[in-house]
């Protein structure tokens, strides 16, 4: 059992697994699927600071809270207590690209050997947390949602700027991926 | 009069649905579900993330290809019966209002993804799955959307 439990679910399950979770929010309490919602309503509890656009009351989203407090239990159970034992198994091009990254790939989804907390005083380090991670916040409040709610729900009811959107979260990665994270393992 | 008060009354009661009152915390288990098929996918994967950046495998293309007519063929569905939600509320989906912050922010938001491989949801997936660094990450995201905020008004939309 818990073998079955840690084996990783090719896409074409994990797709529509994924896709159901837009009914299911709607159907449990017309709740729209979105996730960068939750730093806004996390600035908005903790630090208002008279802002017009963070003065709402987040208490009616807390829903949303409880959702991502969800995320990350089952990140825990999917990605830590019924882990893959075995590295994830990228294209053999991929591989390739990693070697010449120097990027040993043990098991679990992230290159351990960068996402350390010893790394992060190293520039890269930064660059893959602080930067990373203030580029996401920033750009995804500013088009007004990320993968999840442009992505799969804003594509899924069919909304042409979610996919203005999305086309622009692609391209973006693709000139990060390209031109910006080579330099970081040069 | 009486009999008009009799006839109406119950009428009154059976149009108005009772609505039940589903409290926010009960939405920690789709929560649950959806990080855990999102970890299990491998969606929170930085390796899965820089091989479709590099277009080097199918996997992450397949996903987004089978859970947008998943999700699109349940709002269909939702629309065509009419389906309420449990707590009673009828279902609406907002039309979202373009500007020009989905080109701009978006296209910043997917320089971050390509560095962290991940976006918000899977943000919170990676730190449940061990990788505590992440945690900095998210305060750092958390930071962004403040800085945001902050100087919305400034920012072409």
């Amino acid at each position: 059992m818990s073998h079955l439990l840690q084996q990783p679910l090719p896409w074409y399950v994990a797709g529509p697994l994924i896709g159901l979770t837009v009914p299911l929010l709607l159907l449990m309490g017309n709740k729209r699927l979105g996730i960068s919602s939750s730093l806004r309503h996390i600035c908005a509890a903790c630090a208002p600071a008279e802002i017009p656009f963070l003065k709402y009351d987040w208490k009616k989203q807390v829903w949303n809270l409880y959702f991502v407090l969800g995320i990350l239990i089952g990140g825990f159970l999917a990605g830590y207590v019924f882990a893959n034992p075995h590295p994830v198994a990228v294209s053999s091009q991929t591989s390739a690209m990693l070697q010449h990254w120097h990027i040993q790939q043990g098991v679990g989804l992230l290159p351990e050997q960068w996402f350390n907390w010893h790394q992060l005083l190293s520039w890269q380090g930064l660059m893959f947390t602080v930067v990373g991670g203030f580029l996401v916040g920033f750009g995804t409040r500013y088009a007004g949602g990320c993968t999840s709610g442009h992505g799969i729900f804003g594509l899924s009811s069919l909304q042409w700027p979610s996919l203005v959107a999305t086309a622009s979260f692609f391209l973006g990665g693709i000139v990060s991926a390209h031109f910006i994270l080579p330099l970081l393992f040069k | 009069m009486p009999e008009t008060l009799n006839t109406t009354q119950p009428q009154v009661q059976r149009t108005q649905k009772p609505s039940r009152h589903i409290p926010q915390w009960v939405f920690v288990f789709p929560g649950i579900y959806f990080g855990w098929v999102l970890t299990k996918g491998e969606a929170i994967s930085w390796y899965r993330i820089e091989e479709m950046f590099y277009f080097q495998g199918f996997h992450m293309y397949g996903i987004f290809m089978t859970a947008i007519p998943t999700g699109a063929l349940g709002i269909w569905l939702i629309r065509k019966w009419r389906v309420k939600a449990l707590n009673g509320e009828p279902i609406d989906i907002p039309k979202k209002q373009f500007h020009k912050g989905y080109i701009l922010g978006g296209f910043i938001f997917g320089l971050g993804w390509a560095l962290t491989g991940a976006c918000p949801g899977p943000l919170y997936a990676q730190i449940g799955a061990g990788f505590t660094i992440v945690i900095i990450t998210l305060l750092s995201a958390i930071f962004g959307t403040w800085v945001y905020s902050r100087w919305k008004d400034k920012l072409p939309h």
